[in-house]
């Protein structure tokens, strides 16, 4: 069997993004709890959160938290108000549709036998993923890139034996002078 | 250091702290996390007000903090202690009253290990307070309380947490006192932008069928003033929310008093008709629109708030202008001209001429009855604090309010059990005031253990217990949509309110017929010694109207006692 094209989508159809995905990007205050108010935010508007990446920022008071969610609009700009009124979040930006770049990383096992590797590393390379752990009966890839592209990445590879997979979360920054 | 040269402890610091923001009273009751707090406090000018329910203590400062503007403030241990007021935290926020509640918490080294009388308190309030602390060093007490005072005051107010681990408060404390706050994320909206400013004033010029909706919101800014010579420039009605009662005074002639569920049909046919309608800190709550997208459907709407999360929340509003209400208020007044209202006032006059609030002198003694009495004895000269359900709804229609600060109920939260213990808070707050806590029969049992507070501090709230001996407002709901299948309703088993009162040796009167009225009433007035409570023993089957179904249009207003059955309401409450 030949190593499915990239392109081809119909062989391999890429699992896309929902349509109504935002991607929200909040700078807040590096304490206790923050975490918790952010989600019931979400939580009880009945949102669901998709990914949500929390890391160091410039400043060690202060935290970054991108998050990933769908849902209706309407709900949405309530919660990104309600986000914004807490008061250990100093803003919160949606970045859908804004000029931005954005990045995540996917690490990805497969239970694999010798015979098919190769045309897994054909896919691999296509994608610029890595390989990261060369076992015997296993592989384990390292892609980054956009969500997008992540997603095409992992739907190709199902066929192969696809065991594991850890998604880093999307993360984002705006382009230019604009504030993330 | 203090007095002795030792090191002061976090709760000396913590009282130094709340004495510098001006508290003069805690309502509280104590446990064993928060001993050495109790402890300061006997060194300290602050009154320590000793409840005998932690619920109750925060209610007090509720309506303390109601009565006056000035922060309530609330002292507990940990555990069931802090739970305990988790009921009196949602009444704050839903009405955005500012408390500070302060929970012991087991020692820090004990934190997740389910110690004795150990609760995640901070974990459990999260979606009920404004904002929290867990003290995780005494050092940080000056900066936190610093903080919550000013977040608990300023903007929308509401209620703030502060968790004390016990062996902060006991510990040393090396903290100097900060004035200082550092709040990136807290930002407090004052005057509006000019550009809005204009653009409003220029839909008000247009505007032929206008209608002020005022809220609570103006209550708080102290709005009142300036709402009521934007009506009169304008010669525009008002109407209000159930806790915007008195923000403009409901007795003059443009004020249509209370609109929404059981609000005044004149002012719910104002509000159905209207080409203007402008929201002055008030938020569209589902008991003031009915169906939304019928809810002035053909109005230009305009709503001002300090909160922006309230546009666009409900409705989508034609212009938002975020800032303090007075402030924006007091801006638009010298841009606005006079209207051409005169066939709108006439049309209004007409609505208030035929669907007058009513009811029945004769057939027994009415709840209305006694409630017009006192608007009557007391002329607005009181506060009057109310609980939920139908006593709450007659007091809103027939105790009219003549200014901000004299009514004080629980609206979002719609709390039973908070009248009177908020009518104790009141009077600490205004103790020159005469202060009523008109409460139902279900509410006051929630809470009468304050009696005994109220009768130990000689507290002079008269306490008028409207009792039917059911939950009357679902009933109303089971007997009008439910064909009338009663169920959970029948308080039966009530007490001798007297003789209850009497126990905690406090005054009680009763009212059993129209004829004990005035004369029960008047004694109550004088008694000026203590607690009054007056009970009134009215009918047991009778209902409040107006009515609009939960959900429904403001055209499917009930006016009288239908006659047919009715369907079930699609809204909730």
């Amino acid at each position: 069997m030949a190593a499915p094209e990239p392109s081809t989508r119909a062989v391999a159809p890429r699992e896309p993004q929902r349509p109504d995905a935002h991607t929200l990007s909040l700078y807040v205050n590096n304490k206790p709890g923050v975490l918790v108010r952010v989600a019931l935010v979400f939580a009880r508007r009945g949102y669901n959160i998709e990914s949500l990446v929390v890391s160091p920022t410039v400043r060690g008071d202060f935290s970054r938290m991108t998050i990933t969610c769908s849902g209706d609009p309407e709900t949405l700009e309530q919660i990104i108000k309600q986000l914004a009124k807490l008061i250990d979040v100093v803003h919160a930006i949606d970045h859908t549709g804004d000029d931005s770049y954005e990045t995540e990383i996917a690490l990805v096992k497969l239970e694999s036998q010798l015979d098919r590797r190769t045309e897994i590393l054909q896919v691999a390379e296509h994608y610029g993923a890595k390989v990261v752990d060369y076992g015997s009966d296993s592989l384990m890839l390292r892609v980054y890139g956009d969500s997008d592209k992540l997603d095409a990445f992992v739907a190709l590879l199902r066929p192969y034996g696809l065991s594991e997979l850890v998604r880093s979360g999307k993360i984002l920054m705006a382009r230019g002078l604009a504030e993330t | 250091m203090t007095a002795n040269g030792r090191q002061p402890t976090g709760a000396e610091v913590l009282c130094r702290c709340l004495e510098r923001e001006g508290v003069t009273y805690i309502f509280g009751l104590s446990g064993g996390a928060a001993i050495p707090i109790f402890d300061a406090l006997v060194d300290s000018p602050i009154e320590l007000i000793l409840v005998r329910h932690e619920q109750g203590a925060t209610h007090m400062a509720d309506g303390y903090a109601r009565a006056s503007g000035r922060p309530g403030v609330v002292l507990v241990t940990s555990g069931p202690g802090a739970t305990n007021t988790v009921t009196g935290l949602l009444t704050a926020q839903m009405d955005s009253s500012p408390l500070i509640v302060i929970t012991g918490q087991t020692n820090r080294v004990n934190l997740g290990k389910d110690a004795f009388q150990e609760a995640d308190v901070t974990g459990i309030t999260y979606p009920v307070v404004k904002h929290s602390y867990l003290v995780r060093d005494a050092s940080e007490i000056p900066r936190i309380v610093r903080e919550a005072f000013h977040i608990a005051t300023s903007g929308r107010p509401g209620p703030v947490l502060i968790d004390v681990p016990k062996d902060v408060s006991q510990g040393p404390c090396d903290a100097s006192f900060v004035d200082q706050i550092d709040l990136p994320g807290y930002r407090v909206p004052g005057a509006a932008t000019q550009a809005a400013v204009e653009h409003a004033a220029a839909l008000i010029a247009r505007a032929r069928q206008p209608v002020l909706y005022v809220g609570q919101g103006a209550v708080i800014s102290g709005a009142g003033k300036a709402v009521m010579a934007l009506a009169e420039k304008l010669r525009a009605p008002i109407v209000n929310t159930l806790l915007g009662k008195g923000a403009a005074d409901e007795t003059h002639p443009l004020h249509l008093g209370m609109l929404g569920m059981h609000g005044t049909a004149y002012a719910n046919k104002a509000v159905t008709f209207c080409d203007l309608i402008v929201a002055i800190g008030a938020r569209w709550d589902d008991r003031i629109t009915g169906k939304v997208d019928e809810f002035c459907a053909k109005a230009t709407k305009i709503h001002i708030d300090v909160d922006p999360a309230e546009f666009n929340k409900v409705l989508r509003p034609d212009l938002c202008l975020l800032g303090d209400a007075r402030l924006v208020v007091e801006q638009l007044l010298p841009l606005v001209e006079p209207l051409d209202t005169s066939e709108w006032l006439a049309q209004i006059k007409e609505w208030r001429r035929r669907y007058p609030l009513k009811y029945a002198k004769k057939g027994g003694l009415r709840a209305q009855h006694v409630l017009d009495r006192l608007d009557a004895l007391t002329e607005g000269r009181t506060i009057i604090t109310a609980d939920v359900g139908q006593h709450q709804m007659w007091a809103a229609q027939f105790c009219r309010t003549r200014e901000g600060r004299r009514w004080i109920t629980t609206g979002g939260a719609g709390t039973m059990g908070f009248g009177f213990p908020a009518a104790i808070g009141a009077w600490f707050a205004r103790p020159e005031e005469e202060v009523w806590a008109v409460v139902g029969d279900g509410g006051f049992q929630m809470t009468l253990c304050e009696l005994a507070t109220a009768a130990v501090k000689r507290v002079p709230v008269k306490i008028l217990v409207i009792n039917n001996n059911y939950l009357g407002m679902v009933r109303q709901w089971q007997e009008l949509f439910f064909e009338n299948r009663l169920s959970g309703v029948d308080l039966e088993g009530n007490p001798d309110f007297v003789k209850l009162a009497e126990a905690y040796g406090v005054k009680g009167l009763r009212i059993n017929r129209p004829g004990d009225i005035d004369r029960k009433l008047r004694e109550a007035r004088a008694h000026k010694s203590g607690p009054v409570l007056v009970v009134a023993e009215v009918v047991k089957e009778d209902n409040v109207f107006p009515m609009i179904p939960a959900g429904a249009a403001i055209a499917n207003m009930i006016i009288e006692p239908p006659k047919h059955r009715l369907e079930k309401p699609s809204g909730s409450t």
